[in-house]
């Protein structure tokens, strides 16, 4: 996104921030909201600063982080495989596809008590929500991206008598590339949204739990530094998606 | 119709045989089925070493269909190809070698890294890479463009890459299924005569599918006629010329007297694949 990185966008994204904190900053103020709902700004940035002090707060981030990635590599694992098997004929992919398709449009959080259930009340049963709702756009952009590649390249391969392997390197994986990376990157925020939501909903640890436990107890303060913490993260992790996926584009 | 058109008895015995096609039926679908389509109707053919055949028909009479037989990507529902005495049941990357049109250059790939790929597979010594890449884009006037990718190039100069990365497979026979249709007319007769001259160099044996009359003409040994689907041999013409061919043969009364030739022969099966492609429409 090129376009967006002038200075005269820059300087207005920037003002877009600073109304809204700014905004933030007199409403809590003038306490014109309640302050259990908005709690002045300065309360959350000293509930904050205590937090990051606690080994509480480091512990609960460590276990969503690694929650959040060992869903996502699940997914991703599937997610491609599955894409690939689906699209080894146009028979496969025409019967098989809707299915998947159609299993993305079920609302997978009406089954997550089946997977506390299951895996119990720790990270497991979030590792497998968040990997059954990343899956999903991972596999149906591989599945676009793999049967949408050329037949005459396909053929062209196939005449200079490419392998298996040869041709899913050199031919359907380039080809298909742009459109699995899109998958990945939706893939991936819904990974860590549902991760976070079901700890929110149930879970003994991580971030979602302690905004949940925060809520209960009626400290809006807490809950909001917690929530700070993840907007934080999510835009930390959005500018390493982008780059990697700059860097791979370039390939 | 059972007879195998056969080259002039001479060619034949100077050079022998490099592809022969026996019998070969082409069938979509199960026989007797509505959807069923009988594409290739019993077609037997005689190449010759070092000639240049042309399968020229209306369009839907199969030509594709035989040069992919040819090529080994497409097994027929009956009959064999035999190149050089081995029976075609796949794809025989060392001996021949396909050219499509130009969209078959891997656009992630530069020029030189498009005919890397194809080296590896084909089973080329990496450290002659280099040297048979830009041997084969200099006989294009490409050499200077091995750095860029498919997309900084123009139609007509990807269609050269993609012709110079057929010929730098180094196989005997070279298969081409329409190479210049997606170039304009002029850009066309230019290419064309290239290959004339690089064919006339390399002694190879080509199948060459076209529906341009002027351009089956002006590079053919022989053209073989094809008739409406199901796809068989009309009649075969012979093009007595020496290669490399000149411009100046476009303007020899011989050329058009053969082109004539070949369209009158083929104006009854053109209107008859329109009528048929018509009727299909209307079902």
């Amino acid at each position: 996104m090129k376009e967006t990185s002038s200075l005269p966008a820059r300087a207005i994204q920037l003002a877009v921030l600073t109304i809204a904190m700014g905004a933030w900053f007199i409403v809590g103020r003038t306490g014109a909201i309640s302050p259990l709902f908005v709690p002045p700004m300065d309360a959350v940035w000293r509930a904050l600063a205590s937090l990051v002090q606690t080994d509480l707060f480091w512990s609960a981030v460590r276990t969503t982080l690694a929650t959040i990635g060992e869903a996502y590599s699940i997914a991703i694992v599937l997610g491609i495989l599955t894409g690939y098997l689906l699209t080894r004929s146009r028979f496969l992919t025409q019967v098989l596809e809707p299915i998947v398709s159609g299993l993305f449009a079920i609302p997978i959080t009406l089954f997550f008590p089946l997977f506390i259930l299951l895996f119990g009340i720790g990270p497991a049963s979030k590792v497998a929500y968040g990997a059954a709702y990343g899956f999903f756009p991972i596999a149906l952009n591989t599945i676009a991206g793999l049967s949408g590649v050329d037949r005459g390249l396909l053929n062209a391969a196939r005449s200079m008598g490419f392998s298996r392997l040869g041709t899913f390197r050199h031919v359907l994986f380039p080809a298909a590339f742009p459109v699995i990376l899109m998958g990945l990157r939706i893939g991936f925020f819904i990974c860590f949204a549902s991760v976070l939501g079901g700890e929110t909903i149930s879970s003994v640890s991580g971030v979602g739990r302690n905004i949940a436990l925060a809520a209960e107890l009626m400290e809006p303060a807490r809950m909001y530094a917690w929530i700070v913490v993840v907007i934080v993260t999510a835009l930390i992790l959005n500018t390493l998606v982008s780059g990697l996926e700059n860097r791979m584009r370039g390939f | 119709m059972n007879l195998a058109p056969t080259p002039s008895k001479a060619a034949l015995s100077e050079s022998g045989v490099a592809i022969s096609v026996r019998n070969v039926t082409q069938r979509y679908g199960e026989p007797g089925a509505r959807s069923s389509v009988l594409a290739l109707g019993d077609i037997s053919l005689t190449i010759a070493r070092g000639e240049f055949l042309t399968l020229l028909g209306p369009s839907g009479c199969g030509k594709s269909t035989l040069l992919n037989i040819v090529g080994g990507l497409i097994e027929p529902t009956q009959g064999t190809v035999t190149v050089h005495d081995t029976v075609v049941r796949g794809p025989l990357p060392d001996r021949i070698a396909f050219v499509f049109q130009e969209s078959t250059l891997f656009p992630w790939y530069t020029v030189a890294e498009n005919f890397g790929v194809a080296f590896k597979y084909r089973g080329v010594a990496r450290v002659e890479w280099k040297d048979r890449t830009m041997k084969a884009l200099s006989s294009v006037g490409m050499e200077t463009f091995a750095d860029h990718y498919p997309s900084q190039l123009s139609v007509g100069m990807r269609q050269r890459v993609n012709l110079a990365r057929g010929i730098a497979a180094g196989t005997d026979i070279l298969l081409m299924d329409e190479p210049f249709a997606a170039l304009d007319e002029q850009s066309r007769m230019v290419l064309g005569e290239d290959l004339s001259v690089l064919l006339a160099q390399t002694g190879k044996t080509i199948v060459f599918v076209t529906h341009s009359l002027a351009e089956a003409v002006f590079l053919s040994d022989r053209i073989a006629l094809m008739t409406a689907r199901p796809g068989r041999i009309k009649t075969i013409i012979d093009v007595i010329e020496p290669h490399p061919r000149l411009p100046a043969f476009m303007l020899d009364s011989r050329f058009s007297e053969l082109r004539n030739e070949c369209y009158a022969l083929l104006r009854d099966e053109i209107r008859e694949a329109m009528a048929a492609q018509s009727g299909e429409g209307a079902r």
